[in-house]
């Protein structure tokens, strides 16, 4: 219960968190009109892939946490690795879109736009690599079979804070991916 | 001997570990007691004040005479920032915090917070923010744009020391304690009061407590990520609010500010709920519409992030933001007002007794209320393009973190000073050192107001010999001194309670709260066994069931009865 209140008290502060640094990037790439160079540069295809398996990661965290509760120990494991791995492909993806955009000169340096691209996505990925060990530890519990009280608190605090991270990237991905394409005047 | 004052000490030293952590300093490192944690941020912040206090000192003398030359203006530029940035960061913000974390767990009848390890992180990591700014004198220059360092004024092209990079990490880290602490003491306050205790008869100060904790988490983010923006303009070049590169200033002021705003509210709504404790004991009469009270703590806190552009009237926004953003400013002089009628209310016809606090008390209705009557004149936008940058707006803020934080935090001081020392404190020395800090701040600020009107800058480091401008200076430097030395009475007074100053009983001022139900000082475990809550005033039913509220319908608890 407790644990409960304070993480969503926590990520209701990081909701705003998120909101000013989107607000930034909304600002300078959407403002006074859309920056046409947005949508040429980055990767739709790619990085809705990989959103898609980050999207698939709340569900197989919710998962776990419907084993947890039934008490079955093998598929809470299960669906527990399988949230981190997919939460790890992810940040691989980021990576690799990161070293694609660093390759073409495209640096936090380069102008406003880039700048904050990468602090809203970097922020971003940041939360999910926290994310990423905190699951990684409650694993690491669930292996050593210390995950057995069925009214512990631990697993839905953590699965607040895991869907609160994919719900971010969600809106992210629309607005920073997904807008420019219907927004751009198509050259025919 | 100072030693044998008793301090709430953990049961068993520190598990796992095999030094001794029980006793000395290693027991207030590694404590978790919200007492203890309580006792530290107040300690944090009287250094921070005495510090901050000197750089004010400081800037006076510069100021004493035109066209001084005792500081350059490179130094005075960083004198200013340091004092504004110490001042509100380090001493307001840890002090609100501290006085919560102290009593909000004693005054809902729990024995500890919700989360005391994340209790102990957030004070770490708020004094070593602090230190961590403070460090910046000797890595090169402190920061000098002002406490909220305006864009482009704080890239590196303009400020190339790396006092403004200290700045960032030093507030992010602080303010990553702040939100740690408001979000645990929401949690305390909704999951840890007495079963009896519902919400409608918390205490005041636990109401603004609680609703403050929701500003700090709905605040504090802006001001995170904007420092975060900026150390990334700083250290990776990036072009947020670097004008040269298409960054934009406004972003700055915009993301600053509201944050800004609703930091005026967060350092101010716990001394509003401290005064409601301390007028209703000192004139030993319940508060007067104590649902006013809460509703329009309620009232401000909303307000509070809707009227951030007033500070950037100036920018140039166009009529109609400048309209809607002075009118919802000038709205919130309205629960604000209600509060003064409270507290007055709470006066009227009570056998008040004129301790040090309630001194305090009174003397900040008269102040704030002059700090609030300048901020209403702010709102309106013409006058504001007038006396913007002035000392007017010094006079102003001075009002109002001074005059309305600091004295409701005095007046908290004096008041729990017996519960958390078990000692009396001397009502002569407190008498002398509260009337020569209300003459000295008067003096120094009142001034001010009259050097803005007719036309004195604010942040620069001298001024010619006009007329009026050296006298009115000079009375502001000597009030300065004045408050400077009332400072050091205080500190004798603390030393003389401490080592001299009688037992204090468990409640020597009749206090209504549970805080004054347990022993002075608390034992480490507070409470084992309390009476049930029947209203607001707990101990007040307990100690005289004769005329108790407990028998009372809630229009009479409330003081909403009609009796016409």
């Amino acid at each position: 219960m407790e644990q409960k209140t304070l993480i969503k008290l926590i990520v209701g502060s990081e909701a705003i968190f998120f909101l000013a640094l989107l607000m930034a990037f909304v600002y300078f790439t959407y403002v006074p009109t859309l920056n046409p160079r947005v949508a040429t540069t980055l990767d739709l295809t790619t990085t809705g892939l990989f959103t898609v398996l980050l999207l698939s990661s709340s569900f197989t965290f919710w998962r776990a946490e419907v084993s947890f509760r039934r008490g079955q120990t093998k598929s809470l494991r299960l669906w527990l690795s399988a949230t981190v791995v997919l939460g790890v492909v992810f940040l691989i993806g980021q990576g690799i879109e990161y070293t694609g955009l660093l390759s073409k000169q495209l640096t936090v340096s380069k102008g406003t736009f880039t700048t904050s691209f990468f602090t809203l996505t970097g922020f971003h990925g940041l939360h999910v690599l926290i994310g990423i060990i905190i699951l990684s530890i409650v694993l690491y519990l669930a292996f050593l079979g210390d995950l057995d009280d069925p009214d512990s608190a631990l697993l839905p605090s953590v699965g607040i804070y895991w869907h609160f991270v994919d719900v971010v990237w969600a809106v992210v991905f629309v607005v920073v991916y997904v807008l420019p394409h219907f927004l751009t005047p198509r050259a025919s | 001997m100072i030693t044998d004052v008793q301090l709430p000490e953990p049961k068993t030293p520190l598990p796992g570990a095999t030094v001794n952590s029980d006793q000395g300093l290693l027991m207030w490192i590694s404590s978790v007691d919200h007492k203890q944690i309580g006792i530290m941020y107040m300690i944090m912040t009287l250094f921070y004040l005495f510090v901050g206090g000197l750089l004010a000192l400081l800037m006076r003398v510069q100021l004493m005479m035109p066209e001084n030359t005792f500081l350059a203006p490179d130094s005075y530029n960083q004198l200013f920032t340091m004092h504004g940035t110490t001042m509100i960061f380090f001493v307001l913000t840890p002090a609100i915090l501290g006085m919560a974390v102290y009593m909000v767990p004693l005054q809902i009848g729990a024995n500890e917070m919700a989360f005391p390890r994340l209790n102990a992180f957030a004070f770490w990591i708020s004094f070593f923010g602090g230190l961590l700014l403070y460090f910046s004198f000797l890595a090169g220059g402190a920061p000098d744009a002002g406490w909220f360092s305006y864009a482009p004024l704080n890239q590196t092209q303009y400020s190339a020391s790396p006092g403004i990079d200290y700045y960032c990490i030093g507030l992010l880290l602080s303010g990553i304690g702040t939100v740690s602490t408001a979000a645990n003491l929401a949690v305390t306050i909704i999951t840890l009061r007495t079963p009896s205790m519902k919400y409608k008869y918390l205490p005041v100060f636990v109401w603004m407590v609680f609703i403050n904790a929701f500003l700090i988490l709905a605040a504090f983010p802006s001001l995170n990520a904007a420092l975060a923006m900026l150390l990334i303009d700083r250290q990776l070049d990036g072009h947020f609010f670097n004008t040269d590169a298409g960054g934009s200033a406004l972003l700055w002021q915009h993301l600053f500010w509201l944050f800004g705003h609703p930091e005026v509210y967060i350092v101010v709504l716990p001394p509003f709920g401290v005064l409601s404790e301390v007028f209703q004991v000192y004139s030993r009469k319940p508060i007067f519409g104590y649902p006013f009270v809460v509703g329009s703590g309620i009232a401000i806190s909303l307000l509070a992030f809707g009227v951030w552009v007033h500070h950037m009237f100036a920018t140039g926004m166009g009529n109609t933001v400048n309209s809607f953003f002075a009118v919802s400013s000038m709205l919130i002089g309205i629960p604000t007002g209600v509060k003064i009628f409270n507290w007055l209310g709470t006066m009227y016809g009570g056998s008040i007794r004129f301790t040090t606090g309630m001194l305090f008390a009174t003397a900040f209705l008269v102040e704030f209320t002059i700090g609030g009557l300048s901020g209403i004149s702010f709102a309106i936008v013409p006058i504001d393009w007038q006396l913007t940058d002035t000392y007017y707006v010094v006079a102003h803020l001075h009002y109002v973190f001074l005059g309305g934080s600091l004295f409701g935090l005095f007046a908290g001081f004096f008041y729990w000073f017996p519960k958390i020392s078990g000692r009396m404190y001397s009502e002569t020395l407190g008498k002398w050192f509260f009337w020569l800090f209300m003459i000295g701040f008067n003096m120094t600020f009142f001034m001010q107001h009259i050097l803005g009107i007719i036309g004195m800058p604010r942040r620069v480091y001298t001024y010619p010999n006009l007329a009026g401008y050296s006298l009115l200076n000079l009375i502001s430097s000597l009030g300065a001194f004045l408050m400077g030395g009332s400072m050091l009475i205080f500190l004798y007074l603390l030393y003389d309670a401490i080592k001299r100053g009688k037992r204090a009983g468990d409640n020597p001022w009749d206090g209504y709260t549970f805080e004054w139900l347990t022993s002075s000082p608390p034992a480490l475990k507070n409470f084992t066994i309390l009476p049930p809550v029947y209203s607001f005033r707990p101990v007040h039913d307990l100690n005289h069931p004769e005329i108790g509220d407990y028998q009372k319908s809630d229009e009479e608890k409330y003081g909403t009865k009609d009796t016409d």
